[in-house]
């Protein structure tokens, strides 16, 4: 018998074995997520905490004039609502890619990986499903809001959608990439010093950019140049039924940079070695 | 616990492969560092289709890393890897088709259900919904769990974890298996099952098995065997040939004098 006949030819993947895997991948974090309650709370409580009670402080500190795309006065909470959406997305993001590279979620990434699809498919998958699970915490929370007087006209729910998908896949992506890239950075807690806070605080989430630059012109450029300030902005925008059009080049061209690094960096030797090989069994 | 009924599927005429042309595994020149470290230093051996291979080492002799490469999970450094002629480097794709894992910490989502498990793994195997329902069922019923299907995996034991891994593996039909230590932790009677399970897979179905372990009674005089030991293969071929090459009576002895290690009771190494 020659080789020809025991050697199947190669007949690569169908459409429908990439939908398959795409769907079963969201499938399978969406079900693990309902599983998790306690994430699901502190996903939300987080957010709610800045709304009720540090919003409510600094609604009189601080006034909101009309800057696009308020058409009127708006309250503060109004103001920073689109900015702890991002911050879900933030910690959601940040959470789940660093649990792909470590080991926490080690088998389940094993699983994953001996898919005979290709991996940057899979990786893929596995940010587009972690952005899933956040879209689920972004609308119990904007159902939150909506008791609390934050009313974006109802077709912004949908109109925010698709930015809402954009911003996750960028700030997965990110995470991915620095977990990847940045040894020190294995705990959460290490991520929220040099990543979160400073991309939370140096953007328009809490305070509209034209009164940063009255504070500190060098802070607004920073501000400016965050990823995070236009993810903010593009969701901002879109929730008004508005497309704020640099922030969506900005967030596109990050996610794509982001994912092409991210992919390309994904090294799950990394979380194994680190600890001895393949946990610490020869 | 009723012995478990072996999974024979349903195979699509796959051609029976020829031992002597396409080996199911193939393992050339493999090293492996981890910085420093060198974890494994250039392994040869190969598996033959319908065989029974058994990977015997201490623990740390290397064998979860040498998975780790066949996986994928971990790029090659140096040396080739092949299933059935597929390089696992040049077209990984066509490889892991071939392949079914069980690797040595449980991989299930205990929260999820027996079904949800399996209809996951199918996902990830491009295997449509329909037709992955079919086959979880026929697997779960091949392996007594079928009244089970619908419970979280979380509530079943050690060894029907372990079986619902192996039809788990089995799920997209691959005809190489991999099993890294898979009676760790379990009791005599369960491990009995599993290794009676995996032994008609090769007899019944023809699947190629490769299986680390570090426990001799796990091996019998048919199989094949390969002993790693501090990353490096010190014998390998026909169980009864490595006994007699080593100038020993039994595995034990074998291995104890291959290696220098001290054999502890109970004919664990």
């Amino acid at each position: 018998m020659s080789s020809i006949t025991t050697r199947d030819a190669p007949r690569g993947f169908s459409a429908s074995e990439y939908m398959t895997c795409l769907t079963g991948i969201v499938w399978r974090e969406g079900l693990r997520f309902l599983h998790q309650r306690e994430r699901f709370i502190s996903a939300l409580v987080r957010p709610l905490v800045w709304l009720f009670i540090f919003a409510a402080g600094f609604r009189q500190v601080l006034g909101i004039s009309i800057i696009p795309p308020y058409e009127t006065y708006i309250l503060y909470e109004v103001y920073i609502a689109p900015g702890l959406i991002a911050m879900i997305q933030l910690f959601n993001g940040m959470q789940s890619s660093l649990s792909m590279v470590y080991d926490r979620e080690m088998g389940n990434m094993r699983t994953l990986l001996v898919s005979p699809l290709p991996r940057w498919f899979l990786l893929f998958c596995k940010l587009l499903a972690g952005t899933a699970v956040s879209l689920l915490q972004v609308y119990a929370f904007l159902l939150i809001a909506w008791f609390w007087d934050i009313t974006p006209p109802p077709s912004g729910y949908l109109t925010v959608l698709p930015a809402l998908i954009l911003s996750g896949l960028m700030l997965g992506s990110l995470g991915m990439l620095i977990s990847s890239g940045i040894k020190q950075l294995e705990n959460f807690a290490g991520v929220m010093n040099f990543v979160i806070f400073p991309m939370f605080f140096a953007s328009s989430a809490l305070y509209p950019l034209w009164r940063v630059q009255e504070g500190s012109p060098y802070l607004y450029y920073v501000c400016e140049a965050n990823p995070f300030t236009h993810a903010v902005e593009l969701i901002r925008f879109a929730l008004y039924g508005q497309i704020n059009w640099i922030s969506l080049a900005v967030v596109a061209t990050c996610t794509i940079v982001f994912m092409i690094g991210a992919i390309y960096a994904y090294d799950p030797s990394r979380g194994l070695a680190r600890r001895g090989p393949a946990g610490g069994e020869g | 616990m009723t012995s478990p009924a072996p999974i024979a599927d349903q195979r699509e005429a796959a051609p029976k492969p020829d031992p002597a042309t396409v080996p199911a595994l193939s393992i050339d020149g493999v090293s492996h560092s981890y910085g420093p470290r060198r974890a494994l230093i250039d392994v040869s051996f190969s598996v033959a289709p319908a065989s029974f291979t058994a990977l015997l080492g201490l623990n740390g002799a290397g064998k979860s890393t040498l998975f780790s490469l066949i996986t994928r999970l971990f790029g090659i450094q140096s040396g080739r890897v092949a299933i059935f002629g597929h390089d696992i480097t040049g077209s990984p794709g066509e490889a892991l088709r071939l392949l079914g894992v069980v690797f040595q910490p449980r991989t299930l989502d205990l929260d999820l259900s027996l079904t949800q498990n399996l209809l996951y793994h199918a996902a990830l195997h491009g295997i449509s919904r329909r037709e992955a329902a079919a086959r979880s069922a026929d697997l779960l019923g091949r392996i007594g769990l079928a009244d089970r299907a619908g419970n979280k995996v979380r509530d079943l034991s050690g060894g029907q974890m372990r079986r619902l891994e192996i039809a788990r593996a089995l799920l997209h039909r691959p005809r190489l298996l991999l099993l890294d230590e898979p009676t760790v932790g379990l009791d005599v009677k369960a491990r009995a099952d599993i290794i009676s399970h995996v032994r008609q897979l090769v007899t019944e179905q023809g699947i190629g098995v490769l299986w680390a372990t570090h426990l001799f009674d796990e091996i019998t005089a048919s199989d094949d065997l390969v002993v790693l030991h501090q990353g490096k293969v010190l014998a390998k071929g026909p169980v009864g040939r490595v006994i007699t090459e080593a100038g020993a009576q039994d595995v034990n002895t074998a291995f104890m004098r291959l290696t220098g290690a001290q054999v502890m009771p109970g004919g664990g190494a």
